[in-house]
């Protein structure tokens, strides 16, 4: 089974989003970028796939935005056969619409029975990435799954899209399908620091150009603003022990303890 | 030419209208009251007419039925919706922010290649221009957006409006499909419920939720013992439950459960707006953060500023000691 995968980088959310002078974008300079966890979980579903239901191909494509040869060395370190990456050096990342056109371009060529992307981004705010490609590829699509099992001939995957309530809908796709992974069958395995420097000696990251993708937007944004902080709760000051007392005072008060 | 009329586009879950449906009519009211279009529920099932009562916040409610629209499955569903909007013509469509609303919205934007505004939280029209403000950055911005391409879809995130005490016209059409449809290539074969044997933490007065903050598997008994000292329970934001630290009975927020105890300590937890979904109406929220500017501080009553592998041992201690 060849599966074709997309990662992307997001600015880490541990560190402060900062607005550019404009008003109108998020400024990224200088900021720190991580891998987009749902992406890393929809590797890891295609890297369990490929150990449990035969023999598999994994593709990961990705475009060149933030730290992503990272991201790249560290699918190769899980067990990725391939690693694409798509040139691009805007500063900021295109809107899904866009970035779906050139992921798409990258993906066909592959002839994959599954695409895997993560169901979402943080940093996507026009629409969603994983549904885009899908459209793009003429591949059946469904979004949210959290596991994914090929049929022995693979011809269809039974895949879980979860709903609220912790409840799970069991579905049968036709393959070649596009899915958006929400989580794996298993949580992200950990890869040590020596192996993905020993990909970065033994894996080769393959280019492939694409046609420009047009940084247009349909939506205009007025304004871009953090939201208010603070504003509800009343932050608890001391030493922990302090703190802890404060608490307990608290509890007491409302009725949770006696 | 597009009407000023607002589509909202229904959920049931479990027998049961979904609360962002509700909500997303009060959303809806707000918009036409600016647009002064109509307010059009849609429900996309075998039978709704069960559910035309719980709409009548709008002025008309399409119940459109049909055996293949029981499941879900995005194909069917879209193809209905996208042949609804060339019909209807809608100024906007509000779609929740859900499991069907994350596939349909953007399958159905893209294919009539019209804007889809993610996370909305607030709605506003003026001079005939429509203005959203979307969440995202796992609400750490807020993003002020005018449009005026029509229509437009937005995805609205669950908690954001109040359900509106107003009533429509509340007229309701049933009909079949407006299209042909057949089962496509993703089949919908059933629903599985979680297991009922873990503690249910929807029932539970007090919770003890951690998060990313918890940092590794071993922490989670520093939690667990302060949950014990309260009489509570164990409850995780996803990424403890995609790390299989915790069960998805657990998990609180869009597609887990929905909690209201009398208290919930939020330990590490971010206060990513699918978390905050399910636990933004407990009675007394606390939560202990090192990260001054987290979102959870926003919908906490007190916030500690904090590691909390250092506050929950020293509240456990507390307690205990009376």
């Amino acid at each position: 089974m060849k599966i074709a995968v997309v990662v992307r980088q997001v600015p880490d959310l541990i560190e402060p989003v900062e607005i550019a002078d404009s008003g109108k974008a998020v400024d990224l300079e200088g900021a720190a970028f991580r891998a987009n966890e749902a992406d890393d979980l929809a590797l890891e579903q295609a890297i369990l796939i490929k150990e449990k239901f035969g023999p598999s191909a994994v593709t990961v494509v990705a475009l060149d935005f933030g730290d992503i040869d990272n991201t790249l060395y560290a699918a190769a370190a899980k067990g990725a056969d391939r690693i694409i990456k798509i040139p691009y050096d805007q500063a900021q990342p295109p809107a899904p619409k866009q970035a779906a056109a050139m992921y798409a371009e990258v993906i066909r060529s592959l002839g994959a029975d599954l695409v895997l992307v993560g169901t979402y981004a943080h940093d996507e705010l026009e629409s969603t990435l994983a549904p885009l490609v899908a459209l793009k590829l003429d591949l059946p699509f469904v979004g949210v799954v959290r596991g994914v099992r090929p049929s022995a001939d693979g011809s269809i995957a039974t895949v879980f899209k979860e709903f609220p309530g912790a409840a799970v809908a069991k579905m049968n796709v036709k393959l070649p399908a596009l899915l958006g992974i929400l989580s794996a069958d298993e949580p992200p395995r950990y890869v040590p620091v020596s192996r993905i420097r020993s990909a970065m000696k033994t894996a080769k990251i393959e280019e492939q150009e694409v046609g420009a993708a047009a940084l247009t937007s349909v939506a205009t944004i007025q304004r871009l603003h953090h939201p208010a902080v603070g504003q509800r709760a009343e932050i608890l000051q001391g030493s922990v022990d302090q703190v802890a007392a404060k608490i307990v005072s608290i509890l007491r008060e409302k009725g949770v303890l006696k | 030419m597009s009407s000023q009329d607002i589509l909202v586009v229904a959920e049931t879950n479990r027998g049961q209208l979904a609360d962002t449906s509700l909500e997303m009519l009060g959303a809806a009211r707000q918009i036409a009251a600016g647009t002064g279009g109509k307010v059009i529920a849609v429900l996309l099932g075998a039978d709704g007419s069960a559910y035309a009562e719980g709409l009548s916040a709008a002025d008309r409610i399409l119940l459109i039925n049909d055996p293949l629209l029981a499941g879900f499955s995005p194909r069917p569903y879209v193809a209905v919706l996208e042949s609804l909007l060339k019909t209807e013509s809608p100024r906007a469509v509000l779609i929740g922010s859900t499991s069907i609303g994350l596939d349909v919205g953007p399958l159905l934007g893209g294919k009539l290649d019209v804007p889809v505004i993610n996370g909305c939280q607030s709605v506003s029209v003026g001079g005939g221009v429509l203005t959203v403000t979307a969440s995202f950055f796992g609400g750490k911005l807020l993003a002020d957006v005018a449009i005026t391409a029509a229509p437009v879809i937005l995805l609205v995130a669950p908690g954001a409006f109040r359900p509106t005490e107003q009533k429509g016209a509340a007229q309701v059409e049933t009909k079949g499909s407006p299209v042909p449809l057949d089962a496509g290539p993703a089949v919908f074969e059933e629903m599985i419920l979680p297991d009922t044997t873990d503690v249910d933490i929807t029932q539970q007065d007090v919770l003890v939720a951690v998060g990313r903050g918890i940092q590794q598997q071993d922490n989670v008994e520093v939690a667990e013992a302060l949950a014990a000292s309260l009489g509570g329970a164990l409850a995780a934001s996803r990424p403890i439950v995609d790390q299989g630290w915790l069960p998805m009975t657990r998990q609180v927020g869009k597609s887990g459960m929905t909690v209201k105890p009398k208290c919930l300590i939020a330990l590490g937890i971010s206060g990513a707006p699918e978390h905050v979904e399910g636990m933004k109406d407990s009675g007394l929220i606390i939560a202990v953060n090192t990260d001054p500017n987290a979102p959870i501080f926003d919908v906490a009553h007190y916030g500690v500023v904090a590691d909390l592998l250092e506050v929950a041992p020293a509240l456990t201690d507390a307690i205990k000691a009376g």
